[in-house]
């Protein structure tokens, strides 16, 4: 199952990124190989949309389950309808690979 | 795709509004009353929704201002700004013995959320995930966060 952490930078001492549509990185972590790659968002500079845009590119990576701090009301709105699981971190000093230990 | 680009089309063309401050749960009254005070009470301040879920993340929940405008979907000058006349509000009511009531304001409801009480991390839990157990920590204490509006 392939997951998505928002992130600061590109590696995994990165912290996690509060804000969904602008992050900065899109982390993916597929459990099935145990795979990471990070993804640059294209679209955290859009004058409007860019959770909309955010949710789109998530939907054609075909994630199933995204972990950020925040998701504005279009973004949750699309997500919802494609069954994708979304988690809102509370504690905002994690770092991507404390999130991907606890959810291995 | 072509139907994403379409939506998003719209979305950008639609005449800029004001943002609406995401709230989880609206106040649980509907007024607070001065009681055993002297003289008569001298009239009502309306604590809109949004200034209230305000002092609750601030002062309640005890989130930095930054968390707390994440959460609301606001900018931190907004947050800034709706939180100061949240407080001034109970200020004047207290001393001045105002009711406070509450009203509903510029703002719309974060539905569909549950809690785990475990780890206080919040998640949705979609119609195709069976298990009911928070996907961070695996517990089965969790609860959904009701917003009854
Ligand atoms: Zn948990």
């Amino acid at each position: 199952m392939k997951t998505i952490i928002t992130a600061a930078e590109p590696n995994l001492k990165s912290l996690m990124d509060l804000r969904f549509g602008r992050c900065q990185y899109f982390c993916l972590f597929d459990d099935a190989n145990g795979g990471v790659s990070f993804i640059k968002n294209e679209g955290q500079d859009a004058q409007g949309g860019a959770g909309t845009k955010a949710a789109e590119k998530m939907i054609s990576l075909g994630v199933k389950r995204i972990i950020s701090g925040d998701f504005g009301p279009k973004a949750k709105e699309l997500l919802d309808k494609f069954q994708i699981q979304l988690i809102k971190i509370t504690d905002n000093n994690k770092s991507i690979n404390e999130i991907i230990s606890s959810i291995k | 795709m072509r139907v994403f680009s379409l939506s998003l089309q719209k979305i950008i063309s639609m005449p800029r509004r004001r943002q609406p401050r995401k709230i989880v749960a609206p106040p649980k009254f509907r007024e607070y009353r001065p009681y055993g005070h002297q003289g008569e009470s001298t009239g009502t301040v309306e604590l809109l929704y949004e200034e209230y879920e305000s002092i609750k993340l601030a002062d309640y929940d005890g989130l930095s201002h930054h968390q707390a405008c994440v959460l609301m979907g606001i900018s931190r000058p907004t947050f800034a700004r709706i939180y100061e006349s949240a407080r001034r509000k109970i200020a004047q009511a207290l001393v001045e013995t105002k009711k406070i009531k509450s009203v509903f304001g510029n703002v719309y409801f974060d539905r569909n959320w549950y809690k785990c009480t475990k780890c206080h991390n919040l998640f949705t839990l979609p119609d195709s995930i069976h298990e009911r157990l928070c996907p961070m920590c695996k517990s089965n204490k969790i609860e959904f966060i009701n917003s009854n509006q």
